[in-house]
């Protein structure tokens, strides 16, 4: 096969080159139905096969996405609330409406900012160093290892993080909010001398319901995409040592475009 | 541990001699490809229980696919392997995971988990398996870890280890749930000759201490000779011979031959290949065959 590509002129080589790599994106997209299919299976018939999803390595990831990742997520949260609220007022000032940034703050947070600041810093974070770890014990034979000790890779090693993805990504998201609004009032207050009690009413009086569930929900999915990159990239590792790497870099690049892409056909079948 | 057909293994008696009715391994006609390319050409094997069975051949010969094969890694293009009485290729993926649980396996580069420590490694199908309490899956894993001579090094991470050490874990944990039978990856690869004979004296020892029967893939002919009772080998795919040690020495097979002396490979290229492999097409080779 490859020997006739080279006999090809340079415009079908470089259709050759597209044609090949849609082929292997959705190789990739099926493994990672296949493996979230699975991974399902495992969660609930897993004890009835002798395989149950221990608790104590999903707690553990928890606290590795979760808890190692508040003060970068607070920090990033907070700045990004007071960057809203310069820029906002900002453009509010042209129609002398500079106190419906509350308004404009409180929503974008809990729809936009929160889910995509964190699920993009969850990406590179913890999305990357999963991808690293399944990579390096690929090239290393423990999966091989595990299978032959009759423990089955995808409940032990796809499922914890999964569902510890699953349950932290949205509840830093949560706090990522609540940060960002309240360093966003704590501007707010500074320039436009609005009391934090009353920005805080505010925001809550005009953020929906809906809106929060629209960020959570999407957060969700983050992880979900996160997770999934992940482990597509990191089993499908080619290459020692060097593969490691670049599966790695792969996998945050390929987290981030997956969560901007999902984060936009959300917003539109919602908005819809 | 009540997988139906467990114990249609025979036990075999406990005379060294006494032939058991079924091979604990029955490998027949077994055929597998890697796309195109064809890797193990109808290999067909038996190993006795008890038996410590030699797979030996040169890098390319299909050995390691032939034991990825045999613990259920890979999938045969056609061929049966029993295992322990059981037709691999026919079972279940629980089934599967069940009579695994009676095989041990060590690879080459030890294949520990990196973020556990070697205690936790041999403790993990331990966990996973049985519902023993943790003092004693630590006794028992305590004691796996004597009998590999790596007492007092059980906190340390796979990192901390020496390739010998590496290798003596992985047996360790290879061996923790008792299997009946062991498989071994390259026990002796990279490592100095002390250690590698060192490696070998616990391989005996393990099949006189826990009547195991061990199936040992590897290149290294010295490591080969002293450990076996039967060998197998592989060439490109093919099993040229099976025998004692005597009779592989004995054997007239020019590729034995040039195995055991380490001769380098004089067989002449096929020329089409060759040509392939210069002009980087398939059509060119016919091209220029045609001409010639």
């Amino acid at each position: 096969m490859e020997a006739e590509g080279r006999a090809l002129p340079a415009p079908a080589r470089a259709l050759e080159r597209v044609g090949r790599a849609f082929v292997r994106g959705l190789d990739e997209v099926g493994f990672a139905a296949a493996l979230l299919a699975e991974s399902l299976y495992w969660i609930v018939l897993g004890r009835r096969r002798d395989q149950p999803v221990r608790p104590a390595p999903i707690f553990q990831q928890m606290t590795e996405i979760g808890i190692a990742a508040l003060p970068i997520v607070s920090v990033l949260a907070a700045t990004i609330g007071v960057m809203l609220s310069i820029q906002g007022i900002h453009t509010l000032r042209d129609f002398g409406a500079e106190s419906q940034i509350v308004l404009g703050v409180a929503i974008s947070v809990t729809r936009e900012f929160a889910p995509l600041i964190v699920g993009i810093l969850v990406a590179g974070r913890s999305g990357s160093a999963l991808a690293a770890r399944l990579a390096s014990m690929q090239v290393n034979q423990e999966i091989d290892a595990l299978r032959v000790m009759g423990i089955n890779p995808v409940r032990f090693l796809v499922v914890p993080p999964l569902l510890a993805m699953g349950l932290v990504v949205p509840a830093l998201t949560f706090v990522a909010g609540v940060l960002a609004v309240l360093a966003s009032g704590l501007y707010v207050g500074a320039v436009l001398g609005m009391s934090l009690d009353a920005y805080v009413e505010q925001s809550l009086a005009v953020v929906e319901v809906g809106d929060v569930l629209h960020g959570l929900g999407k957060s969700v999915l983050f992880a979900l995409l996160i997770t999934l990159v992940g482990v597509v990239n990191g089993a499908g590792v080619e290459g020692g040592a060097e593969g490691v790497g670049r599966v790695t870099t792969r996998s945050v690049v390929h987290a981030i475009s997956a969560i901007v892409l999902a984060d936009m056909v959300f917003a539109l079948v919602l908005a819809t | 541990m009540s997988a139906a057909g467990a114990e249609a293994a025979p036990r075999g008696g406990d005379t060294a001699c006494a032939a058991p009715a079924e091979p604990v391994i029955e490998v027949r006609e077994l055929v597998t490809h890697y796309g195109p390319r064809e890797i193990l050409r109808g290999v067909s094997l038996a190993v006795d229980e008890g038996e410590i069975r030699v797979i030996m051949g040169g890098s390319g010969s299909g050995k390691s696919t032939l034991l990825r094969h045999m613990v259920a890694l890979e999938r045969p293009t056609s061929g049966s392997i029993r295992l322990l009485g059981q037709e691999l290729t026919a079972l279940s993926a629980r089934e599967r995971d069940r009579l695994l649980r009676r095989v041990g396996v060590a690879f080459q580069g030890g294949a520990l988990l990196s973020s556990l420590t070697v205690l936790e490694n041999l403790l993990l199908p331990l966990r996973e398996h049985t519902d023993l309490d943790d003092r004693t899956m630590r006794i028992m894993a305590r004691m796996k870890l004597e009998v590999v001579d790596l007492a007092g090094f059980e906190d340390l991470m796979p990192s901390e280890l020496s390739g010998g050490m590496l290798k003596r874990a992985a047996l360790a944990r290879a061996i923790v749930m008792d299997p009946k039978l062991l498989f071994c990856d390259e026990p002796s690869a990279g490592l100095d000759p002390v250690v590698s004979a060192s490696l070998d004296e616990l391989i005996l020892r393990l099949r006189d201490a826990l009547r195991m029967t061990i199936v040992v893939v590897t290149h290294e002919l010295e490591s080969a000779f002293r450990i076996a009772d039967r060998i197998t080998v592989l060439d490109r795919g093919e099993v040229l011979l099976t025998g004692t040690v005597g009779e592989i020495r004995a054997s007239e097979n020019q590729r034995i031959q040039d195995l055991l002396h380490r001769r380098a490979d004089d067989t002449p290229p096929d020329p089409d290949e060759y040509m392939r492999r210069l002009t980087g097409a398939a059509a060119g080779g016919r091209e220029v065959r045609g001409r010639r």
